[in-house]
């Protein structure tokens, strides 16, 4: 736009020079008044005629700008436009000596150009600012969708993780990448429910047909003892095998509830526990035991402790716990039990001074049939721990085994769940 | 005590009867749910045995259509699945009690009499008696005889249910489940601790001991009639 007017001007200049040529000072004064009167409306276009000495002759600008070179040069001044608001304008003017040495000035007011300039720049400037506000929005409105999206599908495959296999990522019917990803991911998990439900049948055909046949066994054991006179020796053979089938049977059963628990299919049983209760109840069952062996024994039970869980379950893990504590602690022993809340989770810590476990032995405790060399001679099925690890994984809780020093600390953490609504 | 049995294994279901009819009881059997539900239902039995997974019509469904129909007869479940799941389903279908097989026939039997005594004793009694053991059960108090024996709260309840049971075998489960109120399986003689703590204060200092063991079953408090 500069450029444009610059050649204006300068064309005008030029027609102003020869016109001088012409006809001299006099035609030139002349001309350029007529264009002074013809443009007065819009009056933009500037002129000045000076003597040498820069005195002006004819024009529309009462004096030589101030700072302006006499050479043949382009400049730029202040325009006062109103002499009461001191208000000014940028003008452009180019200066040109006519033979003579004459002064010449042509310019243009500019502060329309440069106010369009402005409003351009301030146009583009405001443009770019929204246009980026809003790529920046849009950013974040998609990247919240994904990650909304993303966020569903992990939702359902944590409660997947946890056991509830019915869960399926929801599918929209847009069709797009997710959709995909979902379906694909739904139907793994068809399959994986399929093969889930195929283990569950093939263990529950094992567990029946096992359990059937060792059933009519004791079944025929005990009939058959009670045909014999109960002092009898063969009687007492009897009573041997019955408790042999028995704890065959107890093995089993164990067994496959471990495998209930730990497949996560045992959820119906879940329900408000009040763990004050629960524990003040497994203690009050163990007591007499504990009193047997001289053992003492020290609680310390936080009250108003209600989370969800399986109590039958939970009373079960934590007795396996406790009757370890009592049956390896030697006689006099001391052991302890407690429940805290620390925020979100539940602590239970049952410790004892006994014998404890090599901390090398500590995660193969909880395998199934494990047993430590020291209690092979002693009762029990070798089910108990990994029992209380499924009952407390279940529970999407941690179990630790520490050194009492001397003695075993068993440090069971569940998080506090609320009932859902 | 009259006994429908419905269970689909024959052999299961003749050691049931064989038992039933030993124990000076009464049985019929069926093998199929619908015939075990017209059955039920057209006859006034003490108590049902159905076992969970039957012909034609499932043991879950036979019981809840009896229940709707009105029908309050006791009923205890049978199964092969023995999960804490099965059980809760099971008694939420309208069962009394539940049982997994294998088991023994003195459970099942005490179970059966445990149930069919609870159903015809429905009044409540303030006083339970058995031979010269009586227990107040709105004062908390327990004599033998002229003697006041003193029981923590968790020994009041075990006599208690011995009491309501007495002369009849209860098993360590039963008052597992009764007494504790929790199912589980322990893996130590904690019960028989507990009853030999009750025995030291109900019959140390008489003549005739009341609370016997029954080998390979359970317990049985022994009232004499007075």
């Amino acid at each position: 736009m500069t450029q444009q007017m610059d050649s204006t001007i300068q064309a005008e200049i030029q027609g102003l020079a020869e016109r001088y040529d012409q006809e001299g000072l006099q035609g030139l004064s002349e001309l350029i008044a007529e264009r002074i009167n013809r443009q007065q409306a819009t009056g933009n276009s500037i002129y000045l005629l000076t003597t040498f000495t820069l005195q002006p002759l004819v024009g529309n600008l009462d004096r030589w700008p101030k700072n302006a070179s006499i050479n043949n040069d382009w400049i730029e001044f202040q325009l006062e436009i109103n002499e009461q608001t001191s208000e000014t304008h940028v003008a452009r003017a180019k200066i040109f000596r006519l033979p003579g040495k004459y002064g010449l000035l042509v310019g243009r007011d500019i502060h329309q150009l440069t106010e369009a300039k402005r409003r351009i720049i301030q146009a583009l400037t405001w443009g770019l600012a929204i246009m980026v506000m809003l790529a920046f929005l849009g950013g974040i409105v998609l990247s919240r969708r994904t990650v909304r999206k993303i966020e569903r599908i992990n939702q359902t495959t944590q409660s997947i993780m946890s056991g509830d296999l019915s869960r399926r990522v929801p599918v929209t019917d847009r069709n797009d990448d997710f959709d995909q990803v979902a379906d694909n991911l739904n139907q793994m998990l068809d399959r994986i429910q399929m093969l889930m439900e195929d283990i569950r049948r093939v263990s529950d055909n094992i567990a029946h047909d096992l359990r059937t046949p060792l059933a009519r066994l004791r079944q025929h054991l005990e009939e058959a003892r009670l045909e014999e006179d109960p002092s009898s020796k063969s009687a007492m053979n009897l009573e041997q095998s019955i408790k042999e089938a028995d704890s065959l049977l107890g093995t089993f059963n164990a067994l496959l509830r471990i495998a209930r628990i730990e497949a996560g299919q045992v959820r119906a049983g879940f329900g408000d526990v009040d763990f004050h209760s629960l524990l003040e109840d497994i203690v009050e069952f163990y007591e007499p035991l504990i009193e047997e062996k001289n053992q003492t024994l020290e609680t310390t039970i936080d009250a108003n402790i209600v989370s969800q869980g399986d109590r039958d379950l939970l009373f079960q893990a934590f007795a396996n716990v406790l009757e370890n504590a009592i049956k390896y602690t030697p006689d006099k022993g001391n052991l302890s039990v407690s429940l805290i809340r620390l925020n979100t989770e539940l602590v239970i810590t049952i410790a004892d001074n006994g014998p404890g476990i090599p901390a090398s032995e500590r995660d193969k405790v909880f395998r199934r049939f494990y047993r430590l060399d020291q209690s092979r001679s002693s009762s029990g099925n070798g089910l108990g721990l990994s029992m209380v690890s499924a009952v407390v994984s279940l529970h999407n809780g941690s179990i630790d085994l520490e050194d009492n020093i001397p003695g075993l600390r068993t440090i069971i953490r569940l998080p506090m769940m609320k009932k859902k609504a | 005590m009259r006994v429908l049995i419905i269970e689909d294994d024959e052999a299961t279901a003749a050691y049931i009867h064989k038992g039933l009819l030993e124990g000076g009881h009464s049985a019929d059997t069926a093998t199929q749910g619908d015939h075990g539900l017209t059955m039920a239902s057209n006859d006034n039995y003490h108590a049902l045995i159905v076992d969970r997974m039957l012909p034609v019509l499932d043991g879950l469904t036979l019981i809840s259509k009896l229940r709707e129909a009105g029908n309050q007869t006791p009923v205890l479940i049978l199964s092969a699945l023995g999960d804490v799941d099965d059980r809760v389903e099971g008694l939420k279908a309208g069962g009394d009690d539940y049982l997994t097989k294998p088991f023994a026939f003195s459970e099942l039997l005490a179970r059966l009499e445990a149930l069919a005594r609870r159903f015809s004793a429905e009044a409540q009694e303030t006083v339970l008696t058995a031979g010269d053991l009586v227990m107040d059960l709105l004062g908390r108090e327990v004599k033998r005889g002229a003697t006041v024996i003193d029981l923590q709260p968790r020994e009041f309840r075990l006599l208690e249910y011995l009491m309501r049971h007495s002369n009849q075998v209860v098993t360590r489960t039963m008052l597992l489940e009764n007494v504790w109120d929790y199912n589980f399986d322990p893996q130590t003689n904690v019960i028989d601790v507990h009853i030999s703590r009750l025995r030291g204060k109900i019959d140390k200092h008489f003549d005739t001991p009341m609370l016997n063991t029954v080998r390979g079953a359970g317990y049985i408090l022994r009232a004499t009639k007075a």
